[in-house]
């Protein structure tokens, strides 16, 4: 049972799990479908929300599923009808999601998932890495990163509105353990001001009995009449139609997220955050709680002297392209801190960075590193220290590992 | 105070809690956290050790405390507090590993604080917190539940919180007559404290 202390007159402080947060949030979005399979460190997750049903708090179908399969394609089917659903995973059960993961994005379904991020098998590790979320950032989701239970909570009702606005569904990312196990407080907005923020789900199409019609049927390589010879899509467009909104998601996820500040009093950043970054001459990049690790590093670096900053990533897709060039330009160097890899490559946040400042007049040194791959501590003082060491590179360097001992 | 130790960035508060499966060091850990907040500590944040858990079996948890909202979520390692719910853990778990100097060890012992084995770098408190929890009643299922109990020990010891947020706490957690009989427990090991 969370302890629920008052704060201001319409909101509450709980001090809970990352997981209890996002239940908690699904809850006040009033999801009407969810559909989960159990799997460390999301179970939680969708353990609270199958209480909330059981006790008549939650006005939803709970649906079991054997499989993660299936329960993104009870998601499908709810959302193909008009439901707002939602769905929880982490890792493999992640990777067997992979196929509906592409149907949801090509449908245009505003689907949620929380994605608990926890390392891939094999070996096993129910431990905290990104490599699940970021082996499916081409699915055509929005992915967005939190960096606390606090931003769990609020990106959570933040994807809700930004999915049923732009038709695309949005993935949740929060570190497993270090924040899903994690309670710290969470100001928790009363029900009449989420209902106030989030409207009800308006479907772009339905499937409905009564008006029977074909959705997402096999569509040929160039467009063609339907049966009531209406000129329609082929394939090409409609993914010219997904990049477009994807693209069209920035302006988006910027406009909710000042909608949400207005409304709560709180910011997430928008497409990125950053910390002490203004004058930084060298900026260390990371996505949700490395990103707030980092911002400790950056204090101790800048008692030391040092100008540094942060730049959290919190959309990873879209991804944050101009405001990264914006917050870069004043840095000589600047250090990307991947949770994981772009195997044969290098951390898929540092390639993206790289590509984004290339052209754009913007020429700061780029050093990828790996960390906290497999649940292994990542500290403050570690990243203080790789920054140090990081003013002897050259313009091009290899990928470093953070505290791997081989 | 001296467990705002400078090691701690941010004068951070760091706390590790040694128990076996079962015997409730995560959930004190997180009651903790809250009655932090009660005090006025905006930044609490609670964790288990991650990894397999399973009954008898050496477990630990940690709190952070902190004037201002957390940043870091990385594992314990420098505790400038460290309390043992089960005395023989100081042996076969190593529960003083890196600790502090000057720092608070908090053991659930029938001992004096003197008898427990410490090389003089951090001050030692001890309660009985076992007794204490036997005498207000807190068995489950055969066992001796002393969580609660060496909140209170740990709020006469160090001082980070005082009783009535304990007792806030864990009168929002339990029903009625359950949260009594814990808070019984936290007052009578509170004043049974030895320092």
């Amino acid at each position: 049972m969370a302890s629920r202390m008052a704060a201001a007159a319409d909101t509450e402080v709980q001090i809970i799990t990352g997981n209890q947060a996002m239940a908690l949030a699904a809850k006040r979005c009033r999801v009407q479908v969810v559909a989960a399979y159990p799997i460390t460190p999301q179970s939680q997750v969708t353990e609270t929300l199958s209480e909330y049903v059981a006790a008549g708090e939650l006005d939803a179908e709970y649906v079991n599923v054997e499989s993660e399969h299936s329960a993104l394609s009870v998601c499908i089917g709810a959302s193909s009808v008009g439901a707002r659903a939602f769905t929880a995973t982490s890792a493999n059960g992640l990777a067997y999601m992979c196929e509906p993961l592409h149907w949801a994005a090509g449908a245009r379904l505003p689907i949620v998932l929380g994605c608990v991020n926890r390392a891939m098998a094999a070996p096993w590790s129910v431990l905290n890495d990104q490599q699940d979320s970021m082996s499916q950032r081409d699915a055509g989701w929005i992915q967005i990163f939190a960096r606390n239970n606090q931003e769990i909570f609020d990106t959570a009702v933040q994807a809700f509105k930004i999915a049923q606005t732009v038709s695309v569904p949005v993935m949740v990312c929060y570190d497993g353990y270090l924040l899903s196990h994690t309670v710290m407080p969470v100001d928790v907005p009363s029900q009449e001001a989420v209902d106030t923020f989030l409207p009800p789900y308006t479907p772009h199409t339905i499937l409905d009995p009564a008006d029977p019609r074909n959705l997402n049927q096999v569509t040929l390589a160039d467009p063609r009449e339907n049966e009531k010879g209406v000129l329609c899509h082929g394939y090409m467009e409609l993914r010219y139609l997904l990049e477009e909104a994807l693209e069209q998601a920035r302006d988006t996820i910027i406009a909710v997220d000042e909608e949400y500040a207005a409304a709560f009093g709180r910011s997430c950043g928008g497409m990125l955050w950053t910390y002490r970054s203004e004058d930084a001459e060298v900026l260390l990049v990371a996505a949700g709680s490395l990103a707030s690790e980092a911002s400790v590093a950056v204090d101790a670096l800048r008692a030391d002297g040092c100008k540094a900053g942060v730049i959290g990533v919190r959309a990873y897709r879209p991804f944050p392209k101009q405001e990264l060039i914006e917050a870069t330009a004043p840095a000589a160097r600047v250090l990307v801190f991947d949770k994981s890899l772009s195997y044969g490559n290098e951390g898929p946040i540092c390639g993206d960075v790289k590509a984004a400042l290339y052209g754009s007049g913007s020429h700061p040194a780029v050093h990828g590193y790996i960390a906290g791959l497999g649940g292994r501590d990542v500290r403050a003082a570690e990243l203080a220290e790789a920054v140090r060491r990081d003013a002897a590179k050259g313009a091009v360097a290899p990928t470093e590992w953070i505290n791997c001992r081989i | 105070m001296s467990y705002f130790s400078s090691t701690s960035p941010g004068g951070i508060c760091e706390i590790r809690w040694h128990g076996r499966g079962g015997q409730g060091a995560i959930t004190s850990a997180k009651y903790l956290a809250e009655a932090a907040y009660r005090a006025g500590f905006r930044g609490v944040t609670s964790q288990p050790s991650f990894g397999a858990e399973r009954r008898g079996a050496p477990v630990t948890a940690s709190t952070r405390l902190s004037p201002e909202p957390l940043r870091t979520f990385c594992r314990v390692e420098r505790p400038d507090v460290v309390i043992v719910l089960d005395e023989t853990l100081l042996d076969c778990a190593d529960a003083t590993d890196g600790l502090e100097d000057g720092g608070w060890l908090v053991v659930n012992s029938p001992c004096e604080p003197g008898a427990i084995a410490a090389d003089g770098r951090f001050s030692v408190a001890t309660a009985d917190a076992t007794a204490v929890a036997a005498e207000c009643g807190l068995v489950v299922a055969g066992a001796i539940m002393v969580n609660t109990a060496m909140l209170g020990a740990v709020a006469r010891a160090t001082g980070l919180v005082e009783l009535t947020h304990i007792e806030e706490t864990l009168r929002d957690k339990f029903p009625e007559a359950i949260a009594t009989r814990n808070i019984e427990a936290a007052r009578a090991a509170f004043e049974r404290t030895r320092l």
